[in-house]
């Protein structure tokens, strides 16, 4: 049996779906194929909701910017599906002068880049802010940024591509990418075969097993981190927060719940057998983390943990490439835990790629054979 | 090994029940015809519907809620409710405060 479209898509994360849309929405036929029984079950379902610019790679803060002004505004209301995008601001945190050295090297590179992102004063971040502990000398605002609901926005992309006609089959593993006549044509699983003039790979870290099948390799790995939430508790703030040294990231949802995330210091030193289940040593290391920077949230009740995967590139920024080898060929996974923010951009960037027509920014950064060894 | 399912196969329209008013969900207040509209609307499996309707991620976490959605789904799905994978639970098994949680390390000490 052979299923064919002019586009066949692996992997239904956030980055697949959302490049659905856009093609379905072009007139192109596209099929999804999924390993997992579930729509967008790795990092698009897990991750903790950030629609941030501050602190992205140069490369990337373009694709961010655009997300931020042409594509999360308008999103609900295109996809007619709240994805509960706040657009509050962003605070990164600090609580020591080294915190405050690597918040002004972030702040420095996000102006360079054309972000509205300034240093602001402990006293400053708390009129912003007034829930955050004195302990907090300093931190990074942008106020252009935001936070988004990733379980929303990842099935909201599903469920209009598929009202549009695309095709979704759940639970179907991809073994290999095939050429046909020099072109990447054919994606083989466990018992079918999908044939599509143009191929795109987003599978996340699965992707450089498949893309192996053709020849092809991109150097990441998977890290392992987490993410708790909350009991809904009474309105406090919608700013995104980070902070400097990385103890935690996370946002207070429409629902009213917060959600952070956070590591432990083991994210590659992971089991290996199941990336979804957590740790006892994480969430209560997150929630260390986040009682220093808001000591009122020590008697918010924890309901759930979970964990995801990050296909962590090793330069820490995505691959968004045709592949001169295999052509009909369009990768896009190594997103390095910050793909979540750029995924309407990406995905509009990829199906004009699809398409053959000019992208709208230039995604020449990201191209597959920029990696050099040391030496 | 997880089982090959199309999701643009034909389950028909969603027509309005009776009872498409009662609560399923009552930590999250999701009623019977939010769930069958959200399974019209291509959510298939009840990890799915908890996603993206919240049922079964209040405070109960599903303990409640979780057979009587699996039900629906089937029924709306015409398949059987064993074909259907459960959500997964997730650590706490009791709501815990942060500072409780947070607690643990110096335990050995």
């Amino acid at each position: 049996m052979a299923d064919q479209a002019d586009v066949v898509i692996i992997g239904s994360g956030v980055i697949g779906n959302a490049t659905a849309y856009y093609l379905a929405k072009k007139g192109l036929s596209v099929i999804v194929i999924e390993k997992a029984s579930d729509i967008g079950n790795g990092g698009s379902s897990r991750n903790g909701g950030g629609v941030r610019q501050s602190g992205r790679h140069p490369k990337e803060l373009p694709l961010a910017i655009y997300g931020a002004q042409h594509l999360w505004p308008t999103l609900s209301e295109e996809l007619g599906v709240d994805v509960e995008y706040y657009q509050e601001g962003n605070l990164r945190l600090g609580k020591t002068k080294e915190h405050l050295a690597v918040l002004a090297d972030i702040v420095e590179k996000g102006k360079a880049g054309g972000l509205e992102l300034d240093m602001v004063t402990g006293d400053q971040a708390r009129e912003i802010c007034p829930h955050l502990s004195d302990e907090v000398i300093g931190a990074s605002w942008c106020p252009t940024d935001g936070h988004a609901n990733p379980l929303m926005t990842t099935l909201a992309y599903y469920k209009k591509a598929r009202q549009l006609g695309v095709r979704f089959i759940t639970g179907e593993g991809v073994i290999a990418i095939k050429k046909v006549r020099g072109k990447a044509r054919e994606v083989v699983t466990a018992n079918n075969s999908y044939v599509g003039d143009t191929i795109i790979l987003a599978a996340g870290f699965a992707s450089r097993k498949i893309a192996a099948s053709i020849g092809i390799d991109i150097p990441m790995i998977e890290l392992v981190m987490e993410v708790l939430v909350t009991e809904e508790q009474p309105k406090m703030f919608y700013q995104m927060l980070g902070t400097a040294a990385a103890d935690f990231y996370g946002h207070q949802s429409t629902h009213g719940s917060f959600v952070f995330g956070g590591s432990s210091g083991h994210e590659a030193y992971h089991r290996g057998d199941d990336i979804t289940a957590t740790t006892s040593m994480t969430a209560p290391c997150i929630c260390r983390g986040i009682m220093k920077y808001f000591p009122q949230l020590a008697d918010a009740k924890i309901v759930r943990t979970w964990a995801g995967a990050i296909d962590d590139c090793v330069d820490h920024i995505p691959v968004i490439s045709h592949v001169e080898e295999v052509p009909g060929l369009i990768l896009a996974c190594g997103f390095s835990g910050h793909g979540f923010g750029i995924a309407p951009t990406v995905g509009l960037l990829i199906s004009e790629m699809a398409a053959g027509e000019e992208t709208t920014l230039d995604v020449s950064g990201f191209r597959y054979d920029r990696f050099k060894a040391k030496i | 090994m997880s089982k090959i399912r199309d999701r643009s196969i034909d389950i028909g329209t969603y027509c309005p029940q009776p009872d498409d008013q009662l609560i399923i969900c009552r930590c999250e207040e999701i009623t019977k015809g939010e769930i069958r509209q959200a399974i019209y609307d291509g959510m298939h499996t009840l990890t799915e519907l908890r996603r993206f309707l919240r049922t079964g991620m209040g405070p109960c976490q599903g303990q409640s809620c979780s057979k009587i959605i699996q039900g629906i789904l089937a029924r709306e799905l015409k398949i059987s409710h064993l074909e259907l994978e459960p959500a997964m639970s997730r650590a706490p098994m009791r709501p815990i405060e942060m500072s409780v949680l947070g607690n643990e390390v110096k335990g050995g000490e």
